[in-house]
């Protein structure tokens, strides 16, 4: 038996293609001939590899185009075809969906357009293709400087580097986030903001009243989470002298805490808005509240006019009321709700202080 | 830890071969395995080559019938990837920096070293066939590796009968299985 006819037995009964007769005779065969026998072993191992190798490439293949066809898809960041390369990919792409008659218009559309590219002249195409590339990069900064003022405009929240100069005191009188500060340290300022141990937010002017000196703010800052209710209330009435007060205020960075009396009904020069108080007080407590004992505030503190030692005036609690309800006929929808009572007039003053102080804010403006 | 049913599922459809399976591991791991080789010295077409042959070393894992990885399909890939391009980092003497980092490391030694044998042996047989020249090159590939029908075989390489075209194919193969021990043996001195 020749070797080219001993290959074609053997591989025929590795694959199972032998009758029974044959095979018997096949193996009876490979037990007596040990040569046989080898060239089985040899076969069968060379077969197999022949096989792996087969599978192998063709994985190799399908990798190779599933890597082309994501990159083209945009579904993986690689690099996407460019040149022929992309012509084979998408004629080939192409060829599976569709007759060949429309492959060959394709490959005709490609050539003619190939030949135009090549033929017309290069450089000023380029050039165009650049400033064309140029413009639309323009095209896409301005859009998004755009964007981004537009989103500063829309921002309620403070902007990380805003400087905020000089301000006062202000307190809150609605839980909605409404306060009151004085006219005087608002009135010029362009953007407000409050702080406090809680937090720093926006604020806007939705009333000022300059000739009492008072201002209500809102607060308009989208983290500002609404209180409860307020401890103390706003008192209409002046109070008697020498009843004793106090205030929190912001002179300084911190909360300042001082305490005084009632030491005239009327303010500066015989104002009948005002009420003078025996407190030591500083520029920036300018708004702050002038509570009582049982916790109800009676004025707010107006630093206008505190160039004398000792002693300062205040504008009286009932005006807020009054400002209040100008504010709602002027604006209904501005609806703010003065407290009433106080909550806190059976407490000692530490405790007093403790429950107010989250409610007073330093006023800062720009 | 063992793989998920889900990831089971794709292990079993990669050993089939399944074109869907392999594009939707290709998609969920390829941007992973080509940030760590950019970042590591490497360019896109290398991203593209590890990422390939790490797949093919898991390939060849599930085609043995182990569908168990005892890590996340992620990790696997990953540690294949990372091992196969520091050892290609090593053979050019390029330089070595990125740190191991235990956790997402898992060991693939032995995968990769059996992957290693296994390519030099394919690389063989494609040298053994490169060197068959035609027809015999394409006359083997259609049969062996296309597994066309010879019938088929002889009308498209115009051979007259099956008959002659078996005949040739027999003849090609033992010119291919003497170059291929030639080689096979050699190898296996060399080692």
């Amino acid at each position: 038996m020749s070797e080219l006819n001993m290959l074609e037995t053997v591989e025929r009964y590795i694959r199972g293609e032998m009758n029974p007769d044959e095979r018997v005779q096949f193996e009876q065969l490979r037990k007596t001939n040990a040569e046989v026998d080898q060239l089985v072993v040899e076969h069968t191992f060379f077969l197999q590899q022949l096989n792996r190798f087969g599978e192998w490439k063709k994985f190799r293949h399908l990798l190779q185009f599933i890597h082309t066809d994501l990159a083209e898809k945009g579904s993986i960041q690689s690099n996407r075809l460019s040149g022929k390369a992309r012509v084979i990919y998408l004629f080939n792409r192409y060829k599976r969906v569709s007759s060949i008659a429309a492959a060959i218009a394709v490959v005709t559309t490609l050539s003619i357009s190939a030949l135009v590219w090549t033929l017309a002249p290069a450089s000023p195409h380029s050039q165009f293709e650049e400033l064309n590339k140029k413009y639309s990069q323009l095209e896409y900064k301005t859009r998004k400087q755009a964007s981004e003022i537009d989103q500063i405009k829309r921002s309620k929240t403070i902007p990380v580097d805003m400087p905020f100069t000089t301000g006062g005191t202000g307190f809150i009188i609605d839980p909605k986030g409404y306060l009151v500060t004085n006219a005087h340290v608002v009135s010029e300022a362009r953007t407000i903001a409050i702080q406090n141990n809680l937090g720093e937010y926006l604020v806007e002017v939705v009333h000022i009243d300059k000739v009492r000196d008072l201002a209500i703010l809102r607060v308009t800052d989208d983290n500002f989470k609404r209180y409860g209710a307020l401890p103390y209330s706003i008192s209409k009435k002046a109070g008697q002298l020498a009843d004793p007060i106090f205030t929190l205020g912001y002179p300084r960075n911190e909360v300042v805490y001082s305490q005084g009396y009632l030491s005239a009904r009327t303010g500066y020069d015989g104002d009948t808005l005002s009420c003078q108080i025996e407190i030591s007080a500083n520029r920036g407590n300018s708004g702050s509240p002038i509570i009582n004992r049982r916790g109800e505030v009676i004025g707010i503190l107006n630093g206008r006019q505190t160039n004398a030692e000792g002693f300062a005036f205040a504008v009286q609690g009932k005006y807020i009321y009054q400002l209040s309800d100008s504010l709602r006929n002027a604006d209904p929808s501005l609806s703010i709700r003065l407290n009433g009572r106080s909550n806190i007039s059976s407490l000692e003053r530490s405790e007093q202080v403790k429950r107010i102080q989250d409610y007073v804010y330093m006023v800062k403006v720009n | 830890m063992k793989p998920e049913p889900y990831e089971q599922g794709l292990l079993k459809g990669l050993a089939e071969g399944d074109k869907r399976t392999i594009e939707i591991i290709y998609k969920d791991h390829y941007n992973m395995i080509q940030s760590l080789i950019i970042n590591n010295n490497g360019s896109a077409d290398d991203a593209k080559d590890i990422f390939q042959e790490a797949l093919i070393v898991l390939y060849e894992k599930v085609r043995s019938g182990s569908f168990e990885l005892n890590c996340q399909l992620k990790t696997y890939i990953y540690s294949v990837s990372k091992r196969l391009w520091l050892k290609k980092l090593s053979v050019n003497n390029r330089f070595v920096t990125a740190a191991e980092d235990p956790d997402s490391i898992y060991p693939v030694e032995d995968e990769i070293t059996a992957h290693e044998k296994r390519d030099a042996e394919f690389d063989m047989m494609e040298k053994a066939i490169a060197s068959l020249g035609e027809p015999c090159k394409s006359l083997l590939e259609a049969y062996y590796l296309k597994k066309q029908n010879m019938q088929v075989i002889a009308t498209s390489f115009g051979y007259t009968n099956a008959d002659n075209a078996k005949n040739q194919k027999y003849k090609c193969l033992l010119r291919l299985k003497k170059i291929f021990f030639a080689h096979y043996k050699n190898g296996m001195d060399h080692e």
